[in-house]
């Protein structure tokens, strides 16, 4: 049977729906007005969260003790269940840990094609379409998703989440969970929360936030001094904390925190889609890249190819006289 | 037995380079572009050699024969103490994710593996990333976003990351298909000369894959560099120059003692 619906993925922490989720929600609630179908949200956990999604026409629900934190196995199982019998025309998840774990293997076991790094979508008579970004954000696809049945997961800020957050209420569908979440070749040992102690970057006015073009744990020293002559804190990208340069607590980005300061320093830093979801609302942006294609150039306000290097210095000199 | 750990690899444009389309504009011209080891499957090779290092795991490298540059990747990994490297042919040279996992998967289901480790995702993924259609292929259990594996008998203990900083640590039984985000450290530097010690010494083997059924693909309509929305107004002059006008933009909103 082809419900033809829309349906999300939802994530929560065990008490809230993220906002991720809503911006999803939002997104589905259009496509399904312009296609004359349901929104439907798969909701995993705890049942009494779906009173937070009013904004969808249809919940349904798995409760089972293995789907109350995320677990990859676990919340495959279910979402095959599900799918299997709800027969949605289109299935929309974050394009974060869940999606990149979910998305994919979807594909090829619910048969249906996936358009990831998705940006937009755009309800059109015989299609879908998406919007995806590859290569960094230096080219964008526009790809079909035709057929019977398809999933796209989205890029985290690419809908607004106030369309997805309604007071209505709406039907609570509740699901057997399936046998398999009996049998799973894997499962969760602890919850690792993220380290305190260290500066909050998210509540500096200012952060000078290095990348990959810092070439080097040496180089930081000098970028250190002029975050010191500013007196605010150090922030990166992903590649200087994997690197273990600078501590988790300091990454901006998808995988890091978001901030949004007065004025955000960026030395070294290309602009991939995941650094800019943590920063792009920064009031001030400065960029300095020697790329001149740089995608962090569209976003910035103000740019230099001048190499950080020389800049630097010759920055922290200026701050302290 | 020691663990037999499979590190599928992929050449992906260097993104330092300007892309161009092709003339149809559905997908980006190969042509003339550098190609440089996915940065997470450098990750992945890097965490796999530090679970060998730990309890002598056995690691191979497998490529596919149509990728650019795909001999440099493959005895650069010798180089770096991958104890085999393995060059599939059977695919047709596409660059699509389903396509790839799929002559993988006839790989992997000749020669099993007890432990996938590849990079959570490339650079010019469009249909999706590898780990979880390669896992969903071989019926294995998969995680994604991982940092940190340690094998432990016919289990591994890895580490999931979320945004924010959180994390799920979790135990996931071989065999079994890992994403990996980062290695626990660094990847490992070869020097030249090891390199071109492995090239000279040879020793990819070629394995011919029959590939599994490919999952449906996607239909492109058209690809397109992205239209700024605006540009950054850029600040010229040598460094002291550009220093002084940065300074004055702080200043002027406040955000500079002085």
């Amino acid at each position: 049977m082809v419900s033809g619906n829309i349906m999300v993925l939802a994530e929560h922490t065990g008490k809230q729906v993220s906002e991720g989720s809503y911006e999803l929600l939002g997104k589905a609630r259009e496509l399904a007005a312009a296609l004359g179908c349901q929104a439907e949200v798969a909701l995993f956990g705890p049942r009494d969260l779906a009173a937070q999604l009013g904004g969808a026409d249809v919940v349904v629900s798995v409760d089972h003790p293995a789907l109350s934190e995320y677990l990859p196995e676990a919340y495959e199982q279910a979402l095959m269940a599900v799918l299997a019998d709800r027969n949605p025309r289109l299935i929309l998840m974050s394009n974060a840990t869940v999606g990149l774990d979910l998305g994919a293997a979807l594909s090829v076991r619910w048969q249906a094609p996936l358009a990831a790094y998705v940006t937009s979508l755009t309800a059109e008579p015989a299609a879908v379409v998406a919007t995806a970004q590859i290569l960094g954000g230096k080219v964008l696809a526009e790809v079909e998703l035709g057929g019977e049945r398809g999933i796209a997961t989205v890029v985290g800020g690419a809908f607004p989440a106030a369309a997805g957050q309604g007071d209505g209420s709406c039907a609570v569908v509740e699901f057997a969970a399936p046998a398999g979440l009996e049998a799973l070749r894997m499962s969760l040992q602890q919850v690792l929360e993220p380290q305190e102690g260290d500066v909050d970057i998210t509540a500096a006015d200012v952060l000078v936030s290095v990348g990959r073009g810092i070439d080097g744990r040496d180089n930081l020293e000098v970028v250190q001094e002029l975050a010191d002559a500013l007196g605010v804190p150090l922030s990166a990208s992903r590649p200087v904390v994997d690197a273990g340069w600078l501590p988790k607590s300091r990454q901006v980005g998808k995988s890091g925190l978001k901030v949004k300061p007065k004025a955000y320093l960026m030395f070294g830093i290309s602009g991939a889609p995941e650094h800019l979801e943590g920063m792009r609302s920064a009031e001030l942006i400065i960029a300095c890249n020697t790329d001149a294609g740089a995608p962090i150039f569209d976003v910035a306000h103000y740019g230099t190819t001048v190499d950080l290097f020389d800049l630097i210095p010759a920055l922290a000199e200026r701050v302290k006289h | 037995m020691p663990v037999r750990i499979v590190v599928p690899v992929k050449a992906v444009p260097d993104l330092v380079e300007e892309i161009e389309l092709t003339p149809d504009e559905t997908d980006i011209d190969r042509e003339f572009l550098k190609f440089v080891l996915n940065e997470w499957d450098a990750q992945a090779l890097e965490e796999a050699l530090l679970v060998k290092d730990a309890t002598g795991a056995e690691v191979v490298v497998v490529g596919l024969h149509e990728d650019p540059d795909i001999d440099q990747a493959l005895y650069t990994a010798i180089a770096k103490g991958a104890d085999s490297a393995v060059k599939i042919s059977g695919g047709e040279g596409s660059t699509r994710t389903s396509d790839r996992a799929a002559v993988f998967a006839g790989y992997l289901s000749a020669e099993p593996a007890d432990l996938v480790l590849t990079g959570v995702q490339a650079a010019d993924d469009l249909d999706g990333q590898l780990p979880p259609m390669l896992a969903a292929h071989l019926g294995l259990p998969h995680v994604s976003v991982v940092v940190g594996v340690q094998a432990n008998g016919n289990a591994v203990t890895i580490r999931q990351e979320f945004a924010g900083g959180r994390s799920h640590e979790l135990e996931v039984s071989l065999p079994a298909v890992v994403g990996v985000q980062a290695a626990r450290q660094a990847p490992r530097y070869a020097p030249i000369s090891r390199i071109r010690q492995a090239m000279q010494a040879g020793g990819l083997r070629e394995v011919d894959a029959s590939p599994g059924t490919t999952g449906p693909s996607l239909t492109v309509r058209r690809m397109y560099r992205p239209e700024a929305a605006g540009h950054a107004e850029m600040l010229t002059g040598n460094a002291d120059e550009v220093a002084a006008k940065i300074a004055d933009l702080l200043r002027g909103r406040g955000l500079m003692k002085g």
